[in-house]
């Protein structure tokens, strides 16, 4: 158990001893911030023009900014995510150091999921960029806080799932820009899968959308915490670390 | 302490290592040499569980590789060609990371760290990133991670490849300090480290073994006899060569005279004595008696590189030769 703790640490280390953190970090916190800016500046634009023209009907800050805005959150990080994963194992193998790993009294499921883990985390940093201009509704409004954490676990259930699958891609090459790259193409398969099959009434086209990672997000931007979107998430996370298991353990038998 | 019994690795279209057999003892030192290609790295990555092998069986300490990889890695030291090291860390914070995935505890490290920076002399740049140190210390640093959980087994996959004459002089006597408390497992193909380090030799060639056995019986079987190199000058007049060879051929104990090149009107001979004879004092008589004068006079061991080329140009291995499959 420890180890998975040492490893994660090495990790985050590594992350934020390079610049990658900081660069995502900034450049989420930017473009999180200029869509932030364009919400709540539209939410008050509406909130005057409804004002003026007589109509008071309740404004939801909520249904209006927070849901949209983690939406957009998701998207944005979506295609971060591959930054982050392109060195997780192909870097390992390039020096040299995963025979270390492998040769270490250490599990191999035992190595996956503390990198694993620690790519959620800096992931959770970079998201984190969002919570602080979401905390700025609380000082000028009374936003309900509890759909807004129920969202921000969806992005750190869905953002994992993308961590994992793009683990398993890093096992795969020595080069991390062919890593990142091919990450980046399946993230926007899946992510695309969710628009092209959203209206599609065919059998086929249903459960093409179930699987899409974006489908069970929206549950969660609402503010419902639904078992079968948490197990959904939780059974592709699986599945993903399963499958880097796997491709770790196929090293140890190619040349 | 090692046992390797019957060892293949096939790859797909390749055998990197064809039936291999050894068994090294506990606080030897052994050397497995072979030229590049001969399956040393792959042999030495089935004993560190990092491959598993086709066939044949490999334990350490007691521990299979294959039924119980968690304790044989517990129990080995593993450098590999190149030293696995992360450029962003610092070293003493590798060190520490290390140390804990090799199971030390986290009360216990900071110590054990301290420790194998001065048994490994890198105290000097304990604070350094490591991807700004020279080959040297990285290569010393390399040897720090393999022995700072103690294994009782050290496996060296070249350690002294890349380094200049005072780095090699430093590792080799770091490695023969080790060699007591820990078994010692170097490869290599620069025979006079070989020489110089190593109780036994493990000698492999394209995968197959072809030689194991300590260097002083591996000369003394493939020379049967003592040799001398001996170098006759003139005291007066020059020499004739037939005339000193039929002198020396006839000193008791001598089976044959070689002539050999030699400088400035001087004859040299390789003189072959017969098995057990001891013959170099009458030599030398024969030599002074007849009037001229003796040059030199030394004895010419088979080097471990006449060994080694000799054995791996056969084409044979030694247990082919002894009846074997």
């Amino acid at each position: 158990m420890s180890n998975i703790w040492i490893i994660c640490r090495k990790e985050l280390k590594s992350y934020f001893a390079s610049p990658i953190a900081y660069l995502l970090m900034a450049f989420f916190a930017l473009i999180f911030g200029f869509g932030f800016f364009t919400a709540t500046r539209d939410f008050v634009r509406f909130g005057f023009m409804s004002q003026m023209q007589g109509r008071t009907q309740p404004m939801n800050v909520n249904e209006m900014v927070i849901r949209p805005l983690l939406g957009f959150a998701s998207t944005v990080a979506l295609f971060l995510i591959p930054m982050i994963t392109m060195r997780l194992f192909a870097e390992e193998k390039k020096t040299g150091t995963i025979e270390l790993l492998m040769t270490s009294p250490v599990r191999d499921l035992e190595v996956i999921l503390g990198k694993w883990f620690g790519a959620l985390l800096l992931y959770a940093c970079v998201l984190g960029m969002s919570a602080i201009n979401i905390a700025l509704l609380f000082a000028f409004g009374k936003p309900d806080w509890k759909p807004i954490l129920v969202g921000y676990l969806g992005l750190l259930l869905q953002g994992g799932t993308l961590l994992a699958i793009g683990a398993f891609i890093s096992t795969l090459t020595k080069n991390q820009i062919i890593a990142g790259g091919v990450t980046f193409f399946v993230c926007l398969l899946l992510w695309l899968l969710s628009w092209f099959t959203a209206f599609d009434s065919t059998g086929y086209g249903q459960v093409v959308n179930y699987l899409s990672i974006v489908t069970h997000f929206e549950g969660f931007a609402k503010g419902v915490l639904d078992s079968k979107d948490v197990i959904f998430y939780l059974s592709m996370i699986f599945f993903g670390l399963f499958i880097t298991s796997r491709a770790m353990e196929s090293l140890r038998w190619r040349a | 302490m090692i046992k390797v019994q019957d060892l293949t690795k096939r790859y797909a279209r390749t055998i990197a290592v064809d039936n291999i057999s050894f068994e090294v003892e506990k606080g030897q030192i052994v050397g497995f040499l072979g030229p590049n290609g001969a399956g040393k790295t792959t042999t030495m990555r089935v004993l560190t569980c990092y491959l598993p092998p086709t066939t044949g069986t490999a334990t350490v300490a007691g521990f299979d590789v294959l039924e119980n990889p968690l304790e044989v890695k517990r129990h080995i030291g593993y450098l590999p060609e190149t030293p696995p090291l992360y450029p962003e860390m610092e070293v003493s914070e590798y060190l520490v990371f290390v140390g804990r995935l090799k199971g030390i505890g986290a009360a216990d490290v900071a110590r054990r760290v301290g420790e194998v920076t001065e048994r490994c002399a890198i105290g000097d740049v304990r604070t350094k990133l490591i991807g700004k140190l020279s080959k040297g210390y990285r290569q010393r640093v390399g040897l720090a991670q393999a022995i700072i959980h103690n294994p009782d087994v050290l496996v060296l996959d070249e350690p002294t490849a890349g380094l200049d004459p005072k780095q090699i002089i430093e590792t080799r006597d770091l490695i023969r300090h080790l060699a007591g408390d820990h078994t010692i497992i170097l490869s290599t193909h620069i025979l006079s480290e070989v020489e110089h380090s190593c109780d036994r030799v493990v000698i492999i060639n394209k995968g197959k073994l072809v030689a194991t056995d300590s260097v002083e019986n591996l000369t003394n079987r493939l020379r049967g006899s003592e040799a001398i190199a001996l170098e006759v000058a003139s005291s007066n007049g020059p020499l004739d060569l037939a005339q000193v060879q039929q002198r020396l051929e006839q000193v008791s104990g001598v089976s044959r005279v070689v002539p050999r090149d030699a400088k400035d009107g001087r004859l040299g001979f390789e003189v072959e004595s017969q098995q057990g004879r001891q013959v170099r004092g009458d030599l030398a008589r024969a030599v002074v008696n007849s009037g001229w004068n003796l040059h030199e006079l030394r004895a010419v061991g088979l080097s471990l590189e006449d060994i080694f080329l000799q054995l791996t140009a056969a084409e044979k291995s030694v247990a082919q030769k002894e009846g074997g499959q």
